[in-house]
């Protein structure tokens, strides 16, 4: 496979996932808005830092308030995370890897790049909120549903699954890196109800809610939901699952060759080093800099993955 | 239906259903209109979702267009066929013997058949061919001939595309949606398929493999890229070849052969079906700023170590100059009489010819020696004075830059339209095929459709559409 098509498989993916997070940050933000009675800025910001999409919003919106960050994360032609530039940017890198990926892929990719380019042509009004965004998740859904239910399982479908895992482990560390602070442990054992909102909404912005309560019933409490957001290998978006994900995957890409990969030293560092802990010594650590530390190990992984595997020379 | 002014290939003059048309119009008279309208939005639909479009240049973003695309097939008699086929396969040999002779004895020139200046004065001869023979003889990889018809028996080549032919996508996906849409018609009618194009293709490119090539050989695409107006058609035959689809950039010569940069590492290349112009293909030997070809691959090439399909140095036989010495050309390599004839074309670089296109100029097609695309013509009929005037002055200023054709009255196919069935004059370009000794011709082709009441051109990029071309078998 061209070095090339690599990358582009990769970024298809990568795409994809984050217009699906966006859509779901963008349900939680709403939901919390919702359930505070008041739509201010303030409630938006971490929002916005958790979709990587803060920068450059205040240049442009004149009144920056609630509805200007939803149509920002929305349709924000410069945001780079936006729905609308993350599903044309997975597309166009869909149209240079379409000789890799099944006729059945393309056509979803399309038709959910068809799909959107309509429902995001205009604002897009706070009554069709959650039908627009369900509609997006659906169709990113059926992308993902096409890449597993036609691809073969070989060096093409790797790329695909790094690229999401990666995007995942990403987004779930940068949700964790804003909310930090809510997680740690308080003064007091029960949290406010303010807290229980947070708590909620961390969980809600990685689809975890009904897991967490399967495994936590009513007890979990701050310290469980890290755990289960960081640790838990059984919850697809906990770091552990998607950094074992990409192990696995470039373990495939190895396949045959006598040494490891320098991505494949480089996440078993990571894991070793980080994942193979208790919460408790998380704490010890420092919540926030252990979650900086992830965020920066994934993108070095992401440098060397592209250096591997020739994307560009 | 509107009365046609020209032969119709569905009516005829006379208003006489034609033969080939027979078991279709019985199928159309029973269809209801609001069915078929909606078939129609349907296939629209089909094709947008399968990315079928097209870029259009000098946009400020790089647009996708779909080419219209009208459900009434053009169809052919296996008969019809049997001849055009047989004419194809005489020009299309006729060619590449002649592409040989000019780039080593140029023995046609010596027999006084054609002008030397023809040859050693057109841009389009690549003086880096000189002495050297492609892999297996073979110069025309892929050709598409363009063919117009003005009667029952009368086929003319307007056009030779011996470079880089596009459209061939378009009539695999046009047959593939009529399936979709249609299938009784493809059991009332007994339609030759044309499905077996891309495997093919493959195997006519692998047989042209060069010397260097000691496995299984190694085939890609070599694409400009993404914002191409053809880039749908070059992912599309690279994925329905099952091959590599690359760029300049994913290109290098490694010892001594052109190489694919792969995840692994560089990957020999065999054969490169190419969709990058002559100019643009190897900055070291030719235009130095091209960042789409690879530097050294003419080296390569020349040292035996890759096949370039289209060979460089083609152009010179699908020039519009050339083109008008067709007839002596076929006779002079096959000794015979060519089956297909040509338009009558004045060449305006000769005096007499060119006063003669200055005084008949309402009458005349003027056309650009080297243009494509149906852009930079005059259609005298249809000109406004002003148009006129401003060729008068180019035909003035550099006369060798043009040709001139009379204004065939080419025929009509129906097309679906509001009012039913309305004829729309129509073109022909069936796809060929050659490897050592051997010249194959899909049966079918890609028809253009002027959609406009009236209008001779066809061009997609002029608002054109296109149709699901049949041949039967008799």
């Amino acid at each position: 496979m061209l070095g090339k098509t690599a990358n582009g498989l990769f970024w298809m993916s990568r795409y994809l996932e984050r217009a699906e997070n966006t859509a779901r940050l963008i349900e939680t933000g709403q939901r919390i808005a919702l359930t505070r009675l008041s739509s201010g800025e303030e409630e938006w910001i971490p929002v916005l830092q958790s979709a990587g999409s803060l920068g450059g919003f205040h240049e442009a919106y004149e009144t920056p308030g609630a509805e200007a960050a939803i149509d920002w994360m929305l349709r924000g032609r410069d945001n780079p995370s936006s729905i609308k530039t993350s599903i044309s940017s997975a597309r166009q890198n869909a149209r240079l890897v379409r000789t890799a990926i099944t006729g059945e892929v393309w056509e979803a990719v399309n038709a959910t790049y068809m799909m959107a380019s309509t429902l995001l042509a205009r604002k897009v009004s706070e009554r069709d909120l959650p039908s627009a965004l369900a509609a997006i998740r659906q169709n990113t859904a059926l992308v993902r549903g096409m890449i597993h239910g036609t691809m073969l399982r070989n060096d093409m479908y790797d790329f695909l699954r790094i690229g999401t895992f990666l995007e995942r482990a990403d987004n779930t560390a940068r949700i964790l890196d804003v909310k930090y602070y809510v997680l740690l442990p308080s003064v007091s054992a029960v949290g406010s109800s303010i807290d229980n909102v947070q708590w909620e909404g961390i969980l809600r912005s990685v689809s975890a809610r009904g897991g967490f309560r399967m495994e936590y019933g009513a007890e979990g409490g701050p310290q469980e939901i890290a755990h289960f957001l960081i640790f838990d290998k059984r919850m697809p978006r906990s770091l552990a699952f998607c950094v074992a994900k990409i192990k696995d995957n470039l373990r495939y890409l190895n396949a045959g060759q006598s040494k490891p990969s320098q991505s494949q030293k480089l996440v078993t560092h990571l894991e070793n080093t980080y994942l193979s802990h208790g919460i408790e010594e998380v704490f010890d650590y420092g919540l926030h800099e252990f979650i900086e530390k992830m965020l920066e190990l994934l993108a070095e992984l992401a440098g060397q993955i592209q250096l591997d595997y020739r994307f560009y020379e | 239906m509107e009365k046609p002014e020209s032969f119709d290939e569905m009516w005829g003059v006379s208003g006489a259903l034609r033969e080939p048309y027979r078991q279709f119009n019985t199928w159309f008279e029973s269809e209801d209109p609001a069915r078929l309208r909606k078939k129609q939005r349907d296939a629209e639909e089909l094709f947008r979702l399968t990315g079928i479009t097209f870029n259009v240049y000098g946009k400020a973003e790089a647009e996708e267009r779909l080419i219209p695309f009208d459900i009434i097939p053009r169809i052919i008699s296996g008969s019809e066929w049997f001849r055009l086929s047989r004419g194809i396969e005489q020009r299309v040999r006729a060619i590449n013997a002649f592409l040989y002779d000019i780039y080593h004895k140029q023995e046609i020139v010596r027999a006084g058949r054609i002008p030397e200046e023809m040859i050693s004065r057109n841009e389009a001869f690549l003086p880096h061919m000189i002495g050297m023979t492609p892999p297996g003889g073979v110069y025309t990889h892929i050709v598409g001939i363009d063919l117009v018809r003005t009667g029952p028996g009368e086929f003319f080549v307007l056009e030779d595309n011996a470079r880089t032919p596009s459209g061939v996508s378009y009539m695999l996906e046009n047959r593939e949606t009529m399936l979709q849409m249609f299938p009784e018609l493809f059991s009332q009618n007994r339609v030759q398929p044309v499905s077996n194009y891309p495997t093919d293709l493959r195997r006519s490119l692998a047989a042209c493999a060069p010397p260097a090539c000691e496995s299984e050989p190694v085939v890609a695409v070599l694409t400009p890229g993404i914002y191409n107006s053809a880039y749908f058609e070059h992912a599309f035959l690279a994925d329905k070849m099952g091959v590599e689809l690359v760029e300049g950039h994913d290109l290098r010569v490694v010892d001594g052969r052109v190489a694919m940069r792969t995840t692994r590492g560089y990957k020999p290349i065999d054969v490169l079906y190419r969709r990058v112009d002559d100019e643009f293909l190897d900055p070291l030997n030719f235009n130095p700023e091209s960042g789409l070809g690879v530097p050294g691959i003419m080296d390569a090439y020349r040292a035996g170590c890759l096949t370039i399909a289209n060979a460089p140095g083609t152009g010179i036989a699908d020039d519009k100059a050339i083109y008008s010495y067709m007839p002596e050309i076929v006779e002079f390599y096959t000794g015979e009489r060519p089956i297909l004839q040509n338009v009558q074309t004045w060449r305006c670089s000769e005096p007499e010819a060119l006063a003669y296109v200055l005084d008949n100029l309402e009458e005349l097609v003027v056309k650009e020696v080297h243009g494509s695309g149906g852009y930079g013509m005059l259609i005298g009929p249809t000109a406004t004075k002003t148009d006129l005037a401003a060729f008068r002055r180019k035909l003035k200023a550099r006369p060798g830059n043009y040709i001139a054709q009379p204004t065939l009255a080419l025929s009509t196919v129906p097309i679906f339209s509001r009012a039913g069935l309305s004829p729309r004059h129509v073109d022909l370009r069936p796809f060929v095929l050659c490897s050592p000794g051997k010249v194959e011709i899909t049966p079918g082709g890609l028809t253009r459709v002027a959609l406009k009441k009236g209008s001779l051109v066809v061009n997609s990029s002029q608002g054109g559409g296109t149709k699901d071309t049949w041949v039967l078998e008799d």
